[in-house]
């Protein structure tokens, strides 16, 4: 039993998160101080809202070093949705307001060619040096996106529009703008790599 | 690519899963809880819970519904019925719902519709609209299950209710529904070209070229109910038909 700090972004709808964990057989606490993020063995965070309203709740709760620290520290941690986003330096859906940092992406919005929201399936592409993400359809819900994969990271891309980042992974870090805990079986079993990546040392 | 979503919708009453034709002479279709896993596991690529309860208990039922559906469901979960302010649709997301659908509410204060989008995303934000075809040409939006007209043009509301944030639309023809004639074309085409939301087809399929119709009218997504649940046809060989057709499905 893995257990699993969620961390509670206000704007999110954690439910399906927790359900999906509680599938993997973990247990989840919802987190929202600096302290529990930087302790827990495994950490969440999930994004649903916009991206200013989210990294509001993440500066005032003294969230966005906690975070940062941990992913550049390589200990398991997985981004969903907005959470992939505001990884980031920023978005164009909330000019101004300073994503986490962690890479220099930029998010913007799908063209106008396609409907937005994308709302559905759609098939996700690894690179062949992904070691979490394989090929499959993914669940999404969301109106803004990254158009290139971070430096030092690898990567799953899709098509809408053009091609936009699906997920991208580093070690035991995995941020996926679709929900795995919405994508059925295929999602299940990316949840359950990423609990076991998170295991095992980091290969040399 | 996006792939085109089969939807099977439960619409619930005390607990258990009904069908009628507009919504007169409902008769028990089953239990919410073992559908949705049935339809996961022929895969669905969503699925849609519709309160028709008439009191209080009912609604208290749906929520309980919800709780449990969503403990086993690995697929996004959009619930509906009686959404009356903010906070309702709050209580169904905290119960595992992933998007809140609106119908009469939003009509009657098209507020809801902003604050719902402000305060849980547009993504989140399902605006039902219940059309009726107008002698004189065109669509006009009913409400309270297709018992009262508002005199609302189907297509100006669209625009409307996306203009205010919603997210997408599931747009049910009120002459077709029940009725296993298929879904109403122009309808759908009108309102797909009238908005940049996704569109979801309701009401009147039967068959697998109904869906492929529909899709092809311009829906994004196609819902059906009595098909489902009367065992003719499992979403995988409706699926696998579709496919046939060139449309892009999840397999």
């Amino acid at each position: 039993m893995n257990d699993v700090a969620v961390i509670r972004t206000g704007t999110a709808n954690l439910a399906s998160v927790l359900a999906g964990l509680k599938r993997a057989k973990c247990k989840a606490v919802l987190v929202d101080e600096p302290g529990a993020v930087a302790s827990a063995d495994y950490v969440v965070l999930p994004g649903v809202g916009a991206f200013a309203a989210i990294m509001d709740q993440l500066n005032s709760r003294g969230l966005v070093d906690a975070i940062r620290q941990r992913v550049n520290e390589a200990r398991p941690t997985l981004a969903i949705c907005l959470g992939l986003q505001v990884l980031g330096s920023s978005s164009e859906e909330s000019p101004g307001t300073e994503g986490i940092g962690v890479f220099d992406v930029r998010a913007s919005r799908f063209g106008e060619a396609v409907r937005v929201p994308q709302l559905g399936w759609n098939l996700v592409r690894p690179a062949p040096d992904c070691r979490l993400l394989t090929g499959g359809y993914g669940y999404f819900a969301n109106s803004y996106r990254l158009t290139e994969i971070p430096q030092g990271w690898a990567g799953a891309m899709a098509d809408y529009g053009g091609a936009f980042v699906a997920a991208i992974e580093r070690g035991p870090i995995l941020a996926c703008q679709f929900h795995p805990e919405l994508s059925g079986k295929w999602g299940a079993s990316l949840i359950e790599r990423w609990l076991g990546a998170a295991r095992e040392p980091a290969p040399c | 690519m996006l792939t085109a979503r089969v939807i099977p919708c439960l619409d619930c009453r005390d607990g258990r899963v009904v069908k009628g034709i507009k919504f007169q002479g409902l008769r028990d279709a089953g239990c919410p809880v073992e559908l949705s896993m049935n339809y996961e596991r022929q895969g669905a690529d969503e699925l849609i819970l519709l309160d028709v309860s008439a009191t209080p208990e009912g609604r208290s039922h749906q929520h309980e519904t919800v709780r449990k559906v969503r403990e086993g469901l690995s697929i996004p979960l959009t619930c509906g019925g009686g959404v009356r302010v903010t906070d309702d649709a709050g209580l169904l997301l905290d119960a595992g719902a992933d998007k809140v659908s609106v119908n009469t509410a939003a009509v009657v204060k098209p507020e809801l519709i902003d604050d719902l989008a402000l305060r849980y995303g547009s993504q989140c934000t399902v605006v039902a609209i219940d059309a009726v075809r107008q002698n004189g040409g065109g669509w006009e939006v009913v409400v309270q299950s297709g018992r009262e007209r508002t005199g609302r043009d189907v297509i100006q509301w669209a625009k409307e209710v996306v203009a205010r944030g919603s997210g997408e639309i599931m747009l049910t023809s009120w002459d077709r529904d029940g009725t296993r004639s298929g879904y109403e074309l122009d309808l759908l085409s009108a309102v797909s070209e009238a908005v940049t939301v996704p569109v979801i087809a309701s009401g009147g399929a039967a068959n697998p070229e109904h869906l492929v119709d529909a899709l092809k009218a311009g829906a994004n997504a196609v819902l059906a109910a009595s098909i489902f649940h009367d065992g003719e046809y499992t979403v995988a060989s409706l699926k696998a038909v579709l496919q046939d057709a060139g449309v892009e499905v999840r397999p």
